[in-house]
């Protein structure tokens, strides 16, 4: 008994109140659940990357080279010098607090070190210190810290618990892009190979097989002929799909994560039924293809150079197939490296030609550059034109919201075309509170590389803010779908609802066209894309 | 009932101390915006956690049945579950009220009848406070749970798309037929 603690010591260990510590002075705690594990170092050594190793971000030692100190400061002097944006971004801060309270990782976890002024000062700190004078001569005083293990392991943890979702900068009265910010810090972390695995491994069979999933040419094939059989099986019309065909007049690329993971695989099938009416309807030629087998681009998160090199694939499958231009699927993140970066990266792609749609005639200025078209406003630009045979009334159990992804509606002004759509497909559709959709949508929480198994507390805790938004309308209007254009998003939403809103599924927007598509010639359907039975047919 | 009419006339001012007591558990920036920003959009844990004790206030007041003090409840709990918090610090706001009741009526509990009546009260926060803890397990449960089940559909599915997965066929294979267990149970007779 004489181990067991006295009353009074046993709540005298309950401490009620957290530190009121100067930040700098308020110590990293690396908590369980809120981190991605480290980089498996053959992914890291198989993309040329610089020192590949075995580390854990729990561990005291980093297993760090000698010189790190050196690297890191050469990166960000070199990186200060080549990105006028980066330098800009690091002085003109006026900490005014403007974007303090927009983040969902501030919102959702309570932690004042992911208000993005904080999050961006932890840097700025380092900054101050290695290139400015008054941070030289004033030191702390002019808010400069010298760069030590504990600032770095800072560091670390809090650019990895940002999602590039950019919802801050929308309020920023500077335009401080705070997702650069964190593209900086990462690029500087991959230098002495602090990458997270979760990025770092999709990136290598990005490079290798051209997917993130590292599926070879065949077993994708295989994966779209299993739902050419389903699809045969619901709709009665055996559907043809072209693979790596010379000629095409469009390539079609989306994210792997379409083909292998539900609920996008039903948002696949979609694209195949939608691509399969075009071409009986009006003798469109799209092609998909088993080199450029993956739309997202996890180097993005992980260096310019990496976020380029993933990119250029895309382009040298369409050259090499002779396509006219690229219609890309419903995914995040590649919309900002394509709307983004692309034009001046690996573009303008002059050997494509201006998009087009030959089926309406529509000429879509905003891809002059990139050539490439989002599948939300080509459909849109088909039903505007009143080229789709539809029957929304087979979306009827679907009481619908939309979640504007982050990089499609932030990254690219991508607003009012999927809703376009789903209000031409479904006939039950109320938006979220105005606050939390559009430009100032929430983030899922899980973007940027964060969608891993082992920090799902950083996910519930980031996805808070959309899932309470969504709670309110299925609570208001009995919501019990969302629909949205990212297949992060679909990866991710779904255990988001799990925790927060049970009852509400995650749907993409082409799935729901393809539900509400009249093929020529097809059976009469009972049931949805997910063999479920439509509405009136529940005793089919 | 003397001490429930008193906090019934004074509940505005409880549920604000508790509410500010609740705050303080966070780091002092995130309590200055817990307390700031009233749109439930742009804060949902402070309006969630203001809603709650609010209820949950008139529940240890008016009585309810636990399907009601769970609604309420487990919207606060689901968050704190998930934050820089041990699950004593999760769930120990509860007990914050006790203090804030004894502070506000110190001369009226001097009277013996609302002593008894105190004591009651204090007791239903406990109960409270137990009910807290038990959603606190359950939300860490969903946690591993939807966490083991994502990992399960991420590669299972995969798999069995990919038809490296056979189930076990509905009509009786002639060739694999079920290993008959022995009658005994003993598997060396």
């Amino acid at each position: 008994m004489s181990d067991f603690p006295k009353p009074d010591q046993l709540l005298s260990n309950i401490d009620r109140t957290p530190p009121r510590t100067d930040w700098m002075d308020t110590p990293v705690n690396i908590r369980k659940g809120m981190y991605c594990y480290a980089a498996n170092p053959k992914s890291v050594e198989y993309t040329h990357l610089p020192f590949p190793h075995q580390w854990n971000p729990t561990d005291e030692d980093w297993h760090l080279p000698e010189n790190w100190k050196e690297i890191l400061h050469e990166g960000f002097k070199v990186r200060l010098e080549r990105f006028r944006s980066f330098k800009i971004f690091m002085d003109i801060c006026v900490r005014c607090g403007a974007c303090a309270d927009k983040c969902h990782f501030f919102i959702g976890t309570g932690d004042p070190k992911n208000m993005p002024v904080l999050r961006a000062e932890l840097l700025r700190s380092v900054y101050r210190n290695d290139f400015t004078l008054a941070g030289k001569l004033l030191g702390r005083v002019a808010g400069a810290r010298p760069m030590t293990m504990d600032v770095l392991k800072e560091l670390w943890y809090y650019f990895f618990q940002c999602t590039e979702c950019r919802r801050c900068s929308v309020f920023c009265p500077y335009g401080i892009d705070t997702a650069e910010i964190t593209m900086m810090a990462r690029e500087l972390f991959n230098l002495i190979g602090l990458n997270i695995d979760w990025i770092a491994t999709p990136v290598a069979n990005c490079y290798r097989t051209g997917n993130h999933l590292g599926i070879q040419p065949h077993a994708f094939k295989d994966m779209l002929d299993f739902f050419v059989d389903d699809l045969e099986e619901i709709t009665g019309i055996r559907v043809e799909p072209n693979f790596n065909k010379k000629g095409a007049d469009i390539l079609f690329i989306t994210p792997s994560g379409d083909v292998f993971a539900d609920p996008g695989t039903y948002t696949c099938m979609g694209y195949l039924l939608l691509f399969h009416y075009l071409k009986e309807v009006y003798g469109l030629d799209v092609t998909w293809s088993t080199y450029a087998s993956e739309g997202g681009n996890f180097g993005s998160f992980t260096s310019h150079e990496m976020m380029k090199r993933l990119n250029s694939k895309m382009y040298a499958e369409a050259k090499r197939l002779g396509v006219k231009w690229i219609l890309g699927g419903e995914c995040g993140h590649m919309w900002r490296v394509i709307n983004q970066y692309m034009g001046t990266m690996n573009g303008p792609a002059d050997f494509l030609e201006d998009p087009v749609s030959p089926i309406t005639g529509t000429l879509f200025e905003n891809a002059r550059s990139t050539k490439m078209v989002h599948i939300s406003e080509f459909t849109a630009d088909l039903i505007k034109h009143g080229k789709l045979n539809l029957d929304p009334s087979r979306n009827d159990n679907l009481i619908l919201t939309f979640h504007d992804s982050c990089n499609p509606s932030r990254g690219m002004g991508m607003l009012d075309e999927p809703r376009y759509v789903i209000q031409n497909v479904a006939n039950h559709f109320y938006e979220m509170p105005p606050n939390t959709i559009r430009e100032q949508t929430f983030c899922c929480g899980s973007g940027s590389g964060l969608n891993a198994g082992e920090d799902m507390e950083l996910r519930m805790a980031g996805g808070l803010p959309r899932a309470n938004a969504v709670k309110y309308v299925h609570e208001k209007h009995g919501v019990n779908m969302l629909a949205t254009i990212c297949a992060i998003d679909r990866a991710a939403l779904p255990t988001l609802m799990d925790y927060w809103v049970p009852g509400v599924g995650v749907t993409g927007v082409t799935e729901m066209v393809a539900n509400a598509l009249i093929l020529p010639g097809e059976g009469e359907r009972t049931t949805n894309l997910r063999g479920e039975p439509l509405p009136g047919m529940e005793d089919e | 009932m003397q001490l429930n009419k008193l906090l019934s006339q004074r509940k505005a001012d409880m549920v604000k101390r508790w509410f500010d007591e609740v705050v303080k558990t966070y780091p002092g920036e995130t309590a200055q915006f817990l307390k700031r920003q009233k749109n439930q959009f742009a804060n949902p844990v402070g309006s969630t956690t203001q809603n709650g004790l609010e209820a949950l206030f008139d529940v240890l007041i008016q009585g309810g049945d636990s399907e009601a003090v769970n609604s309420f409840l487990d919207p606060i709990i689901r968050i704190r579950a998930l934050q820089n918090f041990t699950p004593s610090q999760a769930t120990s706001f509860i007990l914050f009220l006790k203090n804030i009741v004894k502070e506000s009526f110190r001369k009226e509990i001097a009277d013996p009848q609302v002593m008894e009546e105190y004591l009651e009260f204090t007791s239903r926060v406990d109960d409270l406070c137990l009910t807290a803890f038990d959603i606190y397990a359950k939300c860490r449960e969903t946690l591993y749970q939807i966490q083991s089940n994502e990992m399960r559909n991420r590669t299972f599915r995969a798999f069995e798309r990919a038809g490296l997965v056979k189930d076990i066929p509905d009509e009786e294979s002639p060739c694999l037929r079920p290993v008959k267990p022995p009658v005994s149970g003993d598997c060396n007779t």
